[in-house]
C-alpha cells in the first residue's frame, strides 16, 4: 500500500516530503519506545508514533523505515520536520490516538513488522 | 574500494548532547552509501552504530567512536568513560535497562541496545569495568 493511501485512511495532514507519498509500506509498527523499533522492524516499515522528538527522525533514518505519523494529533517541532525533510522522510499527523490507528490500517491487511521477513531472515 | 584501501572515521561523543545524538551513525550511513555498500548491509550498520552513539550519550561521560571500512568488512569501537556496567550479562538481557524515566520519555532505555548491537553485528564484544568504563567492539561483514 502506497503512502498516500495510508493518508487518506488516517485522513493525515502531511507535514513534509509530500512528493514521496507514492512510496510503498511494507508493514508497520506503533511504539513510542524507539528501541524497539530499531530492534523489531525491516525496512520499509511505516512508524506510528507519539513520540515527537527528532530521536524519532534518526531512529526512522537508521531503520530505513518508510514514514512516520505522529498519533493523536501531536505535532514535532519545525526543527524535528526540517530533520525529516533533509533525510527525505515523509512525516504526517493525524488526530487518531494510536489504537484507533494501528487499528484502522491492521483491517486493511497491511502486516505488523514482526509478520514480514527480509530477505537474509 | 580496493583490497588495500581502509577507510577511518571518528566521532567524539558526549555525554547527554542529545541535539548532536545520531548525527555521527547519519554520516558514517551516508559514506558507506557514497561507497557502494549494500543497503541491507548499511541498515545493520546503521542500527549497530546509533545504539552504541546513544548507549555512550546517554549513560557515559565522554566516548569516542572509531570507524573502519574496508573491502569486505566494517569494525566499530565505541570506548567511553563512564560509570561502567556492574552487570554486563544483566546488561545483554534484553528489557533490562537501568536508564533513568527522562530518557525513557525520549524514547530510549527500553533494555533493547546491547542485544540489538549483538543482533546486527557479525562479531560483538562488550568490555567494562565498573566505575571506569566500557568498550564496545563490532564486525559487520559486507
Amino acid at each position: 500500500m502506497q503512502l498516500q493511501e495510508i493518508r487518506n485512511i488516517l485522513h493525515a495532514e502531511v507535514l513534509c516530503n509530500a512528493e514521496l507519498l507514492h512510496n510503498s509500506v511494507h508493514c508497520i509498527c506503533g511504539a513510542d519506545l524507539m528501541s524497539d523499533v530499531l530492534a523489531f522492524t525491516k525496512e520499509k516499515t511505516l512508524i506510528l508514533t507519539g513520540l515527537t522528538n527528532a530521536q524519532t527522525i534518526r531512529t526512522a533514518e537508521m531503520s530505513d523505515a518508510v514514514g512516520i505519523v505522529f498519533v493523536r494529533g501531536k505535532r514535532p517541532s519545525k526543527d524535528v520536520i526540517d530533520l525529516a525533510r533533509i533525510n527525505k522522510i515523509p512525516v504526517m499527523v493525524t488526530k487518531y490516538p494510536m489504537y484507533e490507528a494501528c487499528g484502522l490500517l491492521f483491517a486493511r491487511n497491511i502486516p505488523g513488522s514482526l509478520n514480514v521477513r527480509e530477505k537474509n531472515d | 574500494m580496493t583490497n588495500e584501501q581502509t577507510l577511518k572515521m571518528e566521532f567524539t561523543l558526549k555525554s547527554m548532547d542529545f541535539n548532536l545524538a545520531g548525527e555521527a551513525s547519519s554520516k558514517i550511513k551516508q559514506v558507506l552509501q557514497r561507497i557502494g555498500i549494500s543497503s541491507a548491509v548499511i541498515r545493520r550498520i546503521a542500527i549497530g552504530t546509533y545504539e552504541a552513539e546513544m548507549n555512550a550519550i546517554i549513560h557515559a561521560v565522554n566516548g569516542k567512536m572509531t570507524v573502519e571500512v574496508s573491502k569486505d568488512k566494517t569494525e566499530v569501537t565505541v570506548v567511553d568513560e563512564g560509570p561502567g556496567i556492574h552487570d554486563v550479562d544483566m546488561a545483554m538481557t534484553e528489557g533490562y535497562s537501568t536508564a533513568p524515566d527522562h530518557i525513557r520519555e525520549m524514547g530510549f532505555g527500553a533494555g533493547m541496545g546491547l542485544p540489538n548491537m549483538a543482533r546486527c553485528s557479525d562479531v560483538f564484544s562488550i568490555k567494562s569495568e565498573y566505575g571506569v568504563g566500557t568498550e564496545i567492539y563490532m564486525i559487520f561483514n559486507h
